[in-house]
């Protein structure tokens, strides 16, 4: 069966930088998976390289088997390929519905009508506020963005993403900069992310990751560095050495 | 399962717009583009100008025309954040496309607003494509640069445009052959202001679309919109070109109004003032253009007979006051006031 994602080979320096080394990378349909790896890794590169912000030198990003690789940005999102930043990256002075119905509503074609208002596509708008109900901040529907709490501004991001239905879905980070006490909120979310989907998180929580990932890639120096489940990355070596050894000495 | 939605009630924070009778959040998106009675304010006040100020009818066209050239604007800067300091080009394209017509094909005044919306639209089409490509100040110095080529091209293309001496023989017809331009301005103030009205309608109905929508999540956040897959430039180039129409019509009918074209039209002033006039009021509001344009315009014709010397001074200390102490200039204010009042309640 062809994965969801796949990159072959992908490979991006800036100058003499490599900062991503020959990534051959497969994500299987509803996976939940989790990209691993010390500050200045690579991931949030990789990521960039996936969803199309850059250009790779070399290599191929394959979706659902199609390759994606010369298409931008908006079309990689067309094709199911849905993405959140690990800075908030939302509609600040808009509500939180306006948020998701904007994403909602590129996603349903309409992105683009002048001659019909908003409130008459309902099914939009309806769509948007059940995405609410389902990350629990439909109470914050007609709250501007910019006056919530930030870990509620994190599922907004997840909100806005989910608007897109994507068949690929790149958390970045989703509880970077979330209070430790909130922090569960965010997962509960991520766990209760439709099965469908295809999930490739980064992560520096290791509990969150652990709680939630089925498979881990850990990526050192913009190469990938070892792939398993939790039990194997956990019990592996090298990675106790690069990653974890890190950790202890932050 | 839609109507159990519904039925939810939430908690409804201090500085929301949404209606208090509507049941859901849903159902306050839906109604958010209704028209309010106040939308019809500047329509009422206008009309009563008319007979109240019967002398001052010439100043009301301005304002009028000023109102819509600020509307036109507001599209662009306001709506989509394009930041521009260049938007008398397509006044100024409007204008003289407009006079030209008048002057050597026909003084009808309807092809001629028709005529001047095209001009200035394939101007900021082309123009559009071109400089959209750039953000900040790169895009400022563009709009500029593409101004003072225009303006330089109508004083060189002085067989044409009269140069320096500006458009003459301007003549216009009777609108649909029956109301003439009179010496009072009677039938340009109601010919401006019905203009200015379907104008309105057209923005308004803009601004409430998902296009217009898309347009603020620009302003907002480019980043995002590029990640939720909206493609952004053929949106900037779409709203750069109605923008330029919008503001070619405005040309056009002071083209015709004053039956005169002066390079005036295409200078870096006007593009200056236009900003001016928008922040004042309040950009990205749609009605910051009507109050700040009426409020300039008065305020310079007041100030310039009390201080002929220097009522830029006086316009200038105003403007410094308000982007200190009211960012979202006049409507900025009221809004303010307005929540201050129900936070007391």
């Amino acid at each position: 069966m062809t994965p969801a994602l796949e990159t072959i080979g992908l490979h991006k320096r800036f100058g003499a930088l490599i900062v991503a080394n020959d990534i051959n990378f497969r994500l299987e349909h509803a996976a939940r998976h989790a990209l691993i790896g010390p500050n200045g890794a690579g991931k949030t590169t990789f990521i960039n390289l996936i969803t199309g912000r850059l250009a790779p030198s070399a290599g191929r990003i394959l979706l659902n088997g199609y390759d994606i690789t010369a298409l931008p940005q908006a079309a990689r999102v067309k094709c199911g390929l849905g993405r959140t930043f690990q800075i908030n990256t939302l509609f600040r002075g808009l509500t939180v519905l306006q948020n998701v119905c904007l994403a909602v509503g590129e996603h349903a074609g309409i992105g683009g009508n002048m001659l019909r208002v908003f409130g008459s596509h309902r099914s939009v708008l309806e769509h948007a506020y059940h995405l609410l109900e389902q990350l629990h901040i439909a109470d914050n529907a007609l709250s501007l963005v910019r006056e919530l709490p930030y870990g509620k501004q994190r599922l907004v991001e997840i909100a806005i993403a989910l608007g897109l239905q994507p068949t690929v879905l790149l958390l970045d980070e989703p509880a970077a900069g979330v209070p430790s006490a909130e922090t569960a909120i965010i997962l509960d979310v991520i766990e209760q992310l439709p099965r469908d989907i295809a999930v490739l998180i980064i992560e520096h929580d290791m509990e969150l990751v652990f709680r939630f990932a089925r498979r881990i890639t850990v990526l050192v120096q913009g190469a990938i560095l070892v792939e398993g489940t939790p039990a194997e990355i956990a019990a592996d070596a090298r990675v106790r050495e690069v990653y974890l050894g890190e950790r202890q000495h932050a | 399962m839609a109507s159990s939605r519904l039925v939810r009630t939430n908690l409804s924070p201090l500085f929301n717009w949404r209606p208090a009778h509507s049941a859901s959040p849903v159902e306050a998106l839906i109604l958010r583009h209704r028209l309010r009675a106040i939308e019809l304010l500047p329509w009422f006040l206008a009309i009563c100008a008319y007979y109240a100020f019967a002398d001052y009818l010439a100043l009301g066209c301005q304002i009028l025309i000023m109102i819509l050239f600020a509307m036109s604007l507001d599209l662009v800067l306001g709506y989509a954040g394009i930041v521009t300091l260049g938007h008398s080009a397509f006044f100024g394209v409007g204008a003289y496309a407009a006079g030209i017509y008048a002057a050597r094909v026909s003084g009808e005044p309807l092809s001629g607003l028709i005529i001047g919306a095209i001009a200035a639209a394939a101007i900021g089409w082309t123009s559009g494509l071109v400089i959209l490509r750039t953000q900040g100040l790169t895009l400022l110095m563009l709009t500029l640069a593409i101004t003072a080529l225009l303006a330089e091209a109508a004083n060189q293309a002085s067989f044409i445009t009269g140069g320096a001496d500006g458009l003459q023989g301007v003549d216009m017809h009777p609108i649909f052959g029956i109301f003439n331009f009179d010496l009072y301005g009677r039938t340009a103030y109601i010919y401006c202001l019905v203009v200015l009205f379907v104008a309105w309608l057209f923005a308004r109905r803009l601004i409430h679309s998902p296009f217009g929508q898309s347009l603020i999540g620009i302003r907002e956040n480019a980043a995002r919109m590029h990640a939720i897959g909206s493609p952004l430039r053929l949106r900037l180039v779409t709203i750069y070109t109605i923008s330029a129409a919008l503001a070619g019509v405005a040309g056009a009918l002071l083209a015709q109004t004053t039956q005169f074209v002066g390079l005036t039209v295409l200078g870096f002033q006007r593009s200056g003032e236009i900003v001016i006039m928008l922040v004042f009021g309040g950009a990205g509001r749609l009605y910051g253009a009507f109050i700040g344009a009426t409020l300039y315009m008065i305020a310079q014709d007041q100030l310039a007979k009390l201080d002929p010397t220097y009522w830029y001074f006086w316009i200038g200390l105003l403007l410094v006051l308000l982007v200190m102490f009211a960012r979202g200039g006049v409507l900025g204010l009221i809004d303010q006031g307005l929540r201050a009042l129900r936070s007391m309640r």
